[in-house]
């Protein structure tokens, strides 16, 4: 990805102040999307991917959650220093976000067409006639079905993938360059989830639009991105081409996460994978590898140095002492 | 509508809104009925209800037409009580909302400023005001709605804690909607049910404070509210009775018809009873 990319994070850090003391939910993220590009971005619930979403969007709780170091450059501009006001005009315009829940994501007493005129109105110079014309469109271009007698419905009216397709449209209106989504298929059922993934790759294709996606769902992130970051802990440890990572997981983390996704015709007596223990909380991080305690591949370097990120070929980024050894 | 047929299932609350129409319907055709000043002495003084057919309700203690002044009273009282009404939800929805939504230390100087006005007996903080500001109809109107907003800014600050972490708040902040919007468009409707429930009932609590205030003598004197005409009949209240009683009526069954449009309110838009 050159400078042109639309979406680039450095070394990101997101910090929690609260009254047990300070924990960085989010430590040196760097990531970089480029235009018409899906990286994913995937770990284990408490892992800072939604943090780390936030952060970009500047929608972080505050108190207790803060950036307290790096930059998010979107199109050029550096977001982390703008002022609130000027954040206004950037969020639904140049970067837009989808939920994970979209029948909470959308206002119980507004209709659809509301909702999306709104979003127009505030960001664009359309008229209300004009926005209504463009409320139609889009609900269409999002495979709306009936879009023109939906548009009077409320959310409670819908089904669970249309309140999605709706959000879709919304986050969509305005061409943003950027679209984060956060887990947007967790709370559809898979046939909805499949429709939805194929309309957000074809939105995206259509715009070459960059697109973040937060998923902790494997089999998502092999049908829809082209890049892959695994979280651990606030921490990037892996990165890779989307093929490369499913053949050679450099990471034993990323090995474990691929081998506890079930795959159907594996002889059923096998018992599935899973990575013992759990993710350890963000105040008691150890002073070495976050992930010693719970690795297979442990070595006694692990528990008091903090691997960094190398890169043991290139397009792979790994945070590994045993993958380092592999490597040598 | 939806709304109608289950503000109508409450049957109590179907007749308060019917009787409150039909007040307020006497009231703007007051000048129809009795067209000259009710305040004008018409006939001999202390004439019971029936002695005399044309005056109905009887005449009081100088002689004026009691049902005149109950008519044109109800446009006083039903005016006061819904501008006090107005007064108080504008101060408590605005209170609330901004503490609320901003949380912290707004949110913490608003509500001890609330419990100040709270802690101050309600009719004596009006008395005190009136007192200050003068009897007029309009400073009376300020001086109830300024004793009567804290419970509204408590209900919709409540609202407003509960509805500002939601997703869709989150979601709206995420397509660039300012603080103003967000208030304003789309937590404020999702805020309202219980606030206008509170706000009906804020209306009759303003009317008994203005009888109150005008029976202690302290009301507008230009103005024949319904208070006014009780506390004018005080004096004779152990030989004519009736020149309280009458307009203490009125008073009675219009606070207990909005206190029944209240409960129907509550029933109509409150979700969670919907389905009983």
């Amino acid at each position: 990805m050159t400078a042109a990319a639309p979406l680039q994070v450095h070394d990101l850090s997101t910090t929690l102040f609260t009254r047990r003391g300070t924990m960085k939910a989010v430590d040196g993220l760097s990531l970089t999307v480029g235009a018409g590009e899906t990286v994913a971005l995937v770990g284990e619930s408490g892992c800072g991917k939604s943090l780390s979403a936030l952060s970009i969007m500047r929608l972080l709780p505050d108190p207790p959650a803060r950036v307290t170091a790096g930059r998010v450059t979107l199109n050029g501009r550096d977001l982390v220093p703008l002022p609130e006001p000027s954040m206004l005009d950037i969020r639904g315009k140049e970067i837009g976000m989808i939920f994970q829940d979209p029948m909470s994501s959308l206002n119980p007493v507004a209709t659809v067409e509301h909702q999306i005129v709104e979003v127009l109105t505030t960001h664009t110079a359309l008229g209300r006639t004009a926005a209504r014309q463009r409320a139609l469109e889009l609900l269409e271009m999002v495979g709306m079905p009936d879009a023109a007698r939906r548009l009077g419905a409320y959310p409670h009216q819908l089904s669970g993938g249309m309140c999605q397709r709706v959000m879709i449209a919304m986050a969509i209106a305005c061409h943003p360059s950027v679209l984060i989504a956060d887990e947007p298929t967790t709370a559809l059922d898979v046939t909805v989830q499949a429709q939805v993934l194929a309309l957000l790759k074809r939105l995206q294709a259509e715009a070459g639009m960059a697109m973040i996606f937060i998923t902790h769902d494997l089999g998502v992130v092999a049908e829809t991105a082209d890049r892959v970051v695994v979280m651990y802990a606030g921490r990037k440890v892996e990165e890779a081409a989307v093929d490369d990572l499913f053949e050679t997981p450099l990471h034993p983390y990323t090995a474990g996460l691929i081998g506890a996704t079930p795959t159907p015709g594996a002889a059923r007596a096998a018992r599935l994978a899973d990575i013992p223990g759990m993710v350890p909380p963000l105040n008691e991080l150890p002073a070495g590898c976050a992930f010693a305690a719970r690795c297979p591949r442990v070595m006694e370097r692990c528990r008091h140095e903090r691997p960094a990120l190398t890169a043991p070929r290139p397009g792979r980024l790994v945070a590994c002492f045993a993958a380092e050894q592999d490597a040598a | 509508m939806d709304f109608l047929s289950r503000f109508s299932r409450n049957r109590g609350a179907l007749v308060g809104a019917l009787v409150i129409l039909l007040v307020a319907l006497i009231a703007v055709l007051a000048p129809v009925f009795f067209p000259t000043d009710p305040l004008r002495i018409v006939g001999p003084p202390e004439l019971w209800p029936g002695d005399d057919p044309d005056f109905l309700l009887g005449t009081d203690s100088l002689g004026r037409d009691i049902l005149a002044m109950i008519v044109h009273g109800a446009r006083a009282t039903l005016l006061i009580g819904l501008f006090a009404s107005a007064v108080a939800t504008l101060i408590g929805v605005t209170v609330g909302a901004t503490a609320g939504y901003f949380g912290g230390w707004v949110d913490e100087a608003s509500m001890r400023a609330a419990e100040l006005f709270q802690t101050i007996p309600n009719l004596i903080f009006v008395l005190t005001i009136v007192v200050i500001l003068g009897s007029t109809l309009h400073n009376i109107v300020i001086a109830i709605g300024i004793v009567s907003w804290t419970p509204i800014a408590r209900m919709t600050r409540a609202e407003f804690l509960a509805l500002r972490d939601r997703e869709f708040v989150q979601a709206c902040r995420s397509m660039g909607m300012g603080d103003l919007g967000i208030i304003m468009g789309e937590i404020l409707p999702n805020a309202l049910p219980p606030v206008i429930v509170l706000s009906s009932l804020v209306v009759a609590g303003a009317i008994l404070f203005e009888s109150a205030v005008s029976f202690l003598g302290l009301g507008d004197p230009n103005v024949a509210s319904w208070g006014r005409l009780v506390g004018d009949g005080r004096q004779l209240i152990r030989s004519s009775w009736y020149i309280c009683a009458i307009p203490g009526v009125a008073i009675m069954i219009t606070v207990l018809c909005l206190n029944l449009i209240g409960d129907g309110l509550n029933d109509a838009l409150n979700p969670k009873l919907r389905d009983r």
